[in-house]
């Protein structure tokens, strides 16, 4: 069980557990009529599946801190629908399924280092870094002579993940991609 | 560039033009304790205890003993504080105007507010200021509301003949306050009898009570009313709130028994309240609260506020 809490300790940020699922704070304001009680409005949005709305609470509402631990793991290797990673401090091996990591598994490549938020001990979703690297498994050869600025082909990156990119980006090269939008950012290095 | 040095040069000419104003007019600026004994009880205004008693959460008890004793029409600019109170139009210290006018009703207020709002349009050369993506003015003349019509209107219920007062405060914050004061302010009148625990009943129709609010741009600027002058029922009206304070668990709050003496000197008397901070914002076109006041981390929420 996490700490009580009340309306007035409510802020951006916070975590909630609320009908036993965990909350993420990710807009607040305070409003108050000069003569009437405070309303405390917040958008939350549920750390398991992602989908937000508004609540407004008033004075006297009573709240419960969602029990969560955020921690370093690597990821290991997928089998299926599974994927398996090393939680660095207890070197505890960790499972998560595809649905509950959504898009990220997009960027999932062998001992890469991401944050795992755990709700009650249970993982429950994970924070990649901004920008990874990965290679490209399989490009058509650019068209000779379409110089074009900002003509783009789709390329395949070992993950699976397929992706737009300027036409001199070959099979074998390593590309930088934006984890929080999945856009190419720049080629790394050329085969 | 709008730093914080220029909206500390705005707030100085609308404070100069304040003064100006009721100096004008022949109100006495008058300076009452910012600590005291005992506060006004109210429901949702908690005071700040200090060693020696609490903050002013309002100048009102003092201003009006000054009334009862024959100091006629009066006004100050003061700090009040408020614990708990930060968003983006509110901290929990702040600066008030408040002004008392002598044998006056409610309605001599809302001349007041109109006026001074084109005094300090003219004085400082602000006819038109972008506020949070509106185009306001302060010129007049300003829409005159009832709480009944607006949440008629806007709310799909009349909280005069059905009173709920959860959802009076919600409906209030997230339906009609949002529509009003644009492109000029607007006033809010005649709230539930029950919602003002120093205003006077309307005689004409008791189901409500002689308050209006001033919004400008959907923000809450001014609360002003006829003054109750009857100390009994003044007394019974603390009454029910120390007993709803301690209902939901509040801090006891001790009976302001000097102001209830001398109430019962006081004259017919109109009295109101405006957030200078707020006024200032909006004025110069700041999105919150925090940017026309210097050093406001002060008041971050992590402290004892």
């Amino acid at each position: 069980m996490g700490a009580t809490l009340n309306a007035g300790d409510l802020r951006k940020g916070l975590k909630l557990e609320i009908d036993g699922e965990p909350y993420l704070i990710v807009d607040f304001e305070f409003t108050k009529p000069g003569k009437g009680q405070a309303l405390y409005k917040c958008r939350l949005k549920n750390l398991i599946t992602g989908v937000q709305f508004d609540k407004t609470y008033r004075s006297g509402d009573k709240f419960v801190e969602a029990d969560t631990d955020e921690q370093e793991v690597e990821y290991l290797y997928k089998d299926g629908n599974n994927y398996y990673f090393m939680n660095m401090t207890t070197y505890e091996q960790v499972e998560m399924r595809a649905d509950q990591l959504g898009d990220a598994t997009n960027f999932l490549t062998e001992n890469l280092k991401v944050n795992m938020l755990f709700f009650k001990d249970r993982p429950i979703g994970i924070t990649l870094p901004n920008f990874v690297e990965l290679k490209v498994i399989k490009a058509e050869p650019g068209v000779k002579g379409d110089t074009a600025s900002g003509a783009t082909k789709p390329v395949t990156l070992e993950t699976g993940y397929k992706v737009q990119v300027p036409l001199f980006v070959e099979e074998g090269d390593v590309l930088k991609i934006d984890t929080r939008t999945g856009s190419y950012v720049e080629r790394v290095s050329a085969k | 560039m709008k730093d914080s040095r220029y909206f500390a040069e705005r707030r100085r000419d609308i404070v100069l033009t304040l003064r100006r104003f009721f100096y004008e007019k022949g109100f006495l600026e008058v300076e009452t304790p910012l600590i005291i004994q005992a506060p006004a009880p109210e429901m949702h205004i908690e005071p700040v205890r200090s060693e020696i008693g609490f903050l002013i959460t309002s100048p009102e008890l003092h201003m009006k003993m000054l009334i009862a004793r024959g100091f006629g029409n009066i006004f100050q600019i003061c700090r009040v504080f408020r614990k708990g109170e930060f968003g983006r139009v509110h901290l929990p210290g702040f600066t008030i105007l408040e002004w008392y006018r002598t044998n006056a009703d409610y309605t001599d207020l809302m001349k007041d507010c109109q006026e001074l709002f084109s005094y300090i349009a003219n004085c400082i050369n602000c006819f038109k200021v972008s506020f949070r993506q509106s185009m306001l003015t302060p010129s007049e003349p300003w829409k005159i509301i009832t709480v009944e019509e607006a949440f008629v209107k806007w709310a799909g219920w009349n909280p005069i003949k059905q009173w709920n007062r959860d959802r009076f405060y919600i409906d209030l914050v997230e339906k009609v306050e949002p529509h009003l004061g644009f492109p000029q302010p607007c006033i809010l009148k005649n709230y539930p009898a029950s919602e003002s625990a120093l205003a006077r009943i309307k005689e004409s129709n008791p189901e409500v009570c002689e308050r209006f609010e001033v919004y400008w741009g959907g923000i809450e600027l001014a609360n002003g009313f006829s003054e109750l002058t009857d100390p009994v029922e003044q007394r019974r009206r603390f009454e029910d709130v120390i007993r709803w304070r301690r209902l939901h668990g509040l801090p006891k709050l001790p009976m302001p028994e000097q102001f209830l003496e001398e109430l019962e000197r006081m004259p017919k008397t109109a009295g109101i309240a405006l957030g200078v901070d707020r006024l200032v914002m909006i004025f110069s076109g700041a999105d919150c609260i925090q940017d026309v006041v210097l050093f406001s981390e002060e008041f971050l929420p992590h402290g004892n506020t």
